[in-house]
């Protein structure tokens, strides 16, 4: 059985392969429905849509490189009541699957149904980027290309993209690769599961294999790594200790937008929006008298530190709570940084797979020993 | 160092150990410094990081957590669960700079009421050490 496959196109026509691709998982029944990125009619953006007609198929552009939301939460509240009768292979980028791995084990999304279709991934633009890149011509889907193909980071992809090593996605069951492709010729497919199988069969695709793919994305990531470690000594530098970390979260103005964007934060009542910090004038006046004065609103510092520990240990590095802050708080900084080093200390990885337990609902007995002696 | 300074500290302790054996430290008269502000807790595998932000931040000079010896708990894994929670807050801290080491976890069991007084001597004296939290007057956190 085949596993991989080189899908060819006409030179320069990449984009038209990849959206006639998936025209034919729709029209052959190998999906009932998908949800893929699509341009919105204004030019200005490109959003998740799900689409059921094959006719629709024209303006999708799961290439474009904008990531508006992580897909999770979208896929979180489409299946999280009840999962899909009917097949939805649904398009994502790695950290968006890397979520929802990381959704399914918190039990806020179910796989059933679903075909996972992985896209490897260059990285994106800002959305304010991406829109003005489309007014301004040329669009932005051929900027990215030539950046990609060229083999350098554009130095404005989101700065989370910058640093993302995890271009090639985990846990699909089909891979649009692109990474060492000369995507001037076409693209490869690739099944990691009979689910992938299915559809490669069912496409009647053959088979095929292609050189120096591993070598292209061992150095792209090798680039990455270089480029997060460089951040990581950045962000240390301007954020360790009580003394550099308040200034850094001084435009904070405890708007929760970070959390709201972040597809791991998934409770349905966040603590910071409990009865807790409900209090009455006098209450606040007690705590102000305690030092003289308190920053209002309340709790911003507070706020971080309690996300941090609840979810950082699931942080897939998205960098969309970067997007939502209105203030430029360097959030998406510090919560890549503590992220990783949680995932070390309990060698986790989000989304790398579902039968590791998150690492916060288990232990071993025989671990952690130097802790309370 | 200030040898005024009295530090605060906030223990969580877990009600079928670490508690008893503060009360037992009590009734045979071990004696231990009145900077302790005790909480009981039903389980170390109840406190939330929450809890002890909240303590720090509200101008704990310190926060300490007493369970049962692992393999212990009441709950049977509360304990363990706590380890690997309170290993997760100390690497947030660390990460950011803010002395994780204000933050002490102690397995302490309910016939254990010297190793009980020891240790709250033993945060005291260190606390003192080491001067009052910065964050205790911090008014813009
Ligand atoms: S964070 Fe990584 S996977 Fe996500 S959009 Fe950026 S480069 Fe792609
Ligand atoms: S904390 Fe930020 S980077 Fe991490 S998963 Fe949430 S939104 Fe993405
Ligand atoms: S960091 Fe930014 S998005 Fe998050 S609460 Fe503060 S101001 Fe809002």
């Amino acid at each position: 059985m085949a596993t991989d496959a080189i899908i060819e196109v006409s030179e320069g026509k990449l984009i038209e392969g990849i959206n006639n691709l998936f025209g034919e998982l729709l029209k052959k029944g190998l999906v009932d429905a998908l949800l893929i990125p699509h341009e919105l009619p204004s030019g200005a953006n490109v959003v998740q849509t799900l689409i059921t007609s094959p006719e629709k198929i024209k303006s999708i552009n799961p290439l474009a490189p904008v990531l508006p939301i992580n897909s999770a939460r979208i896929v979180s509240a489409m299946t999280k009541v009840a999962s899909s009768a009917k097949k939805i292979g649904v398009v994502l980028r790695p950290c968006e699957l890397r979520a929802l791995i990381e959704l399914v084990k918190l039990k806020q999304a179910s796989l059933e149904n679903l075909v996972l279709i992985g896209m490897d991934c260059f990285g994106t633009y800002s959305v304010c980027d991406y829109g003005k890149f489309a007014k301004e011509g040329p669009s932005p889907t051929q900027r990215f290309l030539d950046n990609a193909k060229s083999g350098k980071d554009d130095p404005l992809l989101r700065e989370a993209c910058q640093i993302c090593e995890y271009s090639v996605p985990i846990n699909a069951d089909l891979t649009i690769g692109l990474i060492g492709m000369d995507l001037n010729k076409g693209f490869l497919l690739h099944a990691a599961t009979k689910e992938g199988e299915r559809i490669l069969e069912g496409l009647g695709v053959k088979a095929g294999s292609i050189q120096g793919r591993q070598e292209a994305i061992d150095k792209l990531v090798a680039q990455r790594i270089k480029r997060r470690d460089e951040v990581f000594a950045r962000t240390i530098e301007q954020t360790h200790g009580l003394d550099k970390l308040l200034p850094v979260f001084a435009p904070c103005i405890n708007c929760h937008n970070c959390r709201d964007a972040c597809p791991i934060c998934y409770c349905k009542e966040c603590f910071f929006d409990s009865p807790t910090f409900e209090l009455e004038a006098d209450k606040y006046l007690g705590r102000a008298s305690k030092r003289g004065a308190l920053r209002m609103p309340t709790d911003t510092l507070f706020f971080h530190l309690t996300r941090l520990n609840h979810m950082g240990v699931s942080c897939v590095g998205c960098g969309l709570c970067q997007e939502a802050c209105p203030n430029d708080v360097p959030v998406f900084d510090i919560f890549r940084l503590v992220g990783s080093r949680l995932q070390k200390v309990f060698d986790y990885v989000p989304g790398r797979s579902l039968e590791e337990e998150l690492p916060l609902t288990t232990f071993k007995a025989n671990e952690l020993e130097e802790v309370g002696h | 160092m200030d040898s005024e300074f009295e530090p605060s500290i906030v223990g969580f302790f877990c009600n079928w150990c670490t508690s008893t054996a503060a009360d037992l430290a009590g009734t045979t008269r071990l004696e231990y410094p009145p900077n302790i502000r005790p909480i009981r807790v039903m389980c170390s595998g109840m406190v939330d990081p929450v809890y002890i932000l909240r303590a720090l931040l509200e101008g704990a000079d310190a926060v300490i957590l007493g369970g049962c010896e692992p393999g212990d708990c009441h709950y049977v894994s509360g304990n363990y669960k706590a380890r690997r929670r309170m290993t997760a807050l100390k690497t947030v801290l660390d990460t950011l700079g803010l002395e994780n080491d204000r933050v002490w976890v102690r397995w302490i069991g309910a016939s254990e009421a010297p190793k009980f007084a020891r240790t709250m001597n033993e945060i005291t004296a260190e606390i003192k050490k080491k001067g009052p939290s910065p964050l205790k007057e911090c008014w813009s956190t």
